[in-house]
C-alpha cells in the first residue's frame, strides 16, 4: 500500500468514480408524468372501451413503470451492460405470462368447447 | 504502484477502484431486483389466470376496494419515488444534510402509506373480507370472491412488507448519512436502496389498477 505520494501523472482521474448527475428538469418532468397518468387511469377505468379498458389500464401501468426504470431508476444513463441486467427480470415476466396465459386459454378446446376463459 | 482511489475507506481491496466497486454494486441490485420481479411476477400470474376465470368476482370485488385510499396511495408512493431520487441526486453531490431530509421526507411518506394501509385493512376486518380470518359472503360467488380477496391480501401484503423493510433499511442507512460516510465518490447504498424502493413503487403501479379499477364502468 503506498502511503503516500500518488502518482496522479500515471493514474489521473482513471479509476475515480464520477456519477452522473441527471438535471432537476427531468425528475420534475418524471413526477409530473406519473401524477398526470394516475389521474388518466383512474378517470379511464369510469369510461366503457369495451374489450379495451384492461389494455389502456395495462399500457398506462406500462408507460409509468418505465419512466420510473429509465430516469430515476438511471437505466436511461447506464452502460449496455446493466441494461441487459434490468431487461433480464422483464424479459422473464414476458416468458412466464406467455406459457401461462397460453396454457389456460387453450384449456378445455374440444369439439363441444368450454374454454376454460369463459364459464 | 499507486492508487489514488484506493485510500478512500469504502473501497473493499477486491475491487480495483471506486468505480469498479459501483459498477459491481449496481449489477448486483439490478440481479437481486430480477429475482424479485420473478417473485412478485408468480403472484401477478396466478392473479391474471384467476380473474380470467371469475372475472365477474373480480369486478365485483374490486368494487368494494375504495378507490379514495388506493388513489392516495398511489400519489404517496409517487412522491415518494420522487423524495428518494433527490436523496440519490443529494448523495452524488455530497450535501449530507440534504440526504438526511429526503430521507426523512421518504420515510413519512412510507409510514403514510403503510398507516393508510393499515386503515383498508381494518375496514376489510370489519366488513368480514379476509379470508382465513373471518370471510364471510353471503351473496352469490362466494368462492371466487374469496379467492379475489385472497390475491388482495396476499399482494398488497407482499407489497406492504416490502414496504416495511425498506422503512427498516431506511433506519439503518440514516445513521451513516448523519456520519456522512456517502459522497460523490461513494454513494452506492444510497442509490441500491433508492432501486429498492423505486421498484417497491413500480409493483404498486400495477397493482393500483389490476385491483381497484376492475370494471368500474361496469
Amino acid at each position: 500500500m503506498s502511503a503516500h505520494a500518488p502518482d496522479h501523472s500515471h493514474q489521473g482521474e482513471h479509476g475515480q468514480h464520477e456519477p452522473h448527475i441527471v438535471p432537476m428538469r427531468v425528475y420534475f418532468s418524471v413526477i409530473s408524468c406519473l401524477f398526470i397518468f394516475t389521474a388518466i387511469t383512474v378517470a379511464v377505468g369510469f369510461l366503457e372501451l369495451g374489450p379495451l379498458n384492461t389494455p389502456v389500464a395495462l399500457a398506462i401501468a406500462i408507460f409509468k413503470a418505465s419512466l420510473v426504470v429509465l430516469f430515476f431508476m438511471h437505466v436511461r444513463y447506464n452502460t449496455p451492460l446493466m441494461w441487459v441486467f434490468a431487461g433480464s427480470g422483464f424479459f422473464w415476466l414476458l416468458i412466464l405470462f406467455a406459457l401461462t396465459m397460453q396454457d389456460y386459454v387453450s384449456r378445455g378446446w374440444d369439439d363441444q368447447g368450454i374454454p376454460f376463459l369463459i364459464q | 504502484m499507486s492508487k489514488t482511489a484506493s485510500h478512500h475507506p469504502a473501497l473493499q481491496h477486491y475491487f480495483d477502484d471506486l468505480k469498479q466497486q459501483h459498477g459491481a454494486a449496481t449489477m448486483g441490485m439490478w440481479a437481486f431486483l430480477a429475482q424479485e420481479i420473478m417473485f412478485f411476477g408468480g403472484l401477478f400470474a396466478g392473479y391474471t389466470v384467476y380473474r380470467y376465470k371469475y372475472f365477474n368476482a373480480f369486478v365485483e370485488g374490486s368494487n368494494l376496494l375504495p378507490i379514495a385510499w388506493g388513489g392516495l396511495n398511489t400519489v404517496i408512493l409517487i412522491a415518494s419515488s420522487f423524495t428518494v431520487a433527490m436523496a440519490v441526486r443529494c448523495a452524488q453531490q455530497g450535501l449530507h444534510r440534504s440526504v438526511f431530509n429526503w430521507f426523512m421526507a421518504t420515510m413519512v411518506l412510507g409510514l403514510g402509506f403503510l398507516g393508510v394501509k393499515a386503515i383498508e385493512y381494518s375496514h376489510k376486518y370489519h366488513d368480514h373480507l379476509i379470508p382465513g380470518l373471518n370471510f364471510q359472503w353471503d351473496g352469490p360467488m362466494a368462492g371466487p370472491m374469496k379467492i379475489f380477496f385472497s390475491f388482495y391480501f396476499v399482494m398488497t401484503g407482499m407489497h406492504a412488507l416490502h414496504m416495511i423493510i425498506g422503512v427498516g433499511l431506511m433506519l439503518w442507512l440514516i445513521p451513516k448519512i448523519r456520519a456522512e460516510k456517502f459522497g460523490p465518490q461513494y454513494y452506492s447504498p444510497i442509490e441500491n436502496f433508492g432501486l429498492y424502493w423505486h421498484f417497491v413503487d413500480i409493483v404498486w403501479i400495477f397493482l393500483f389498477p389490476l385491483l381497484y379499477l376492475i370494471g368500474r364502468h361496469l
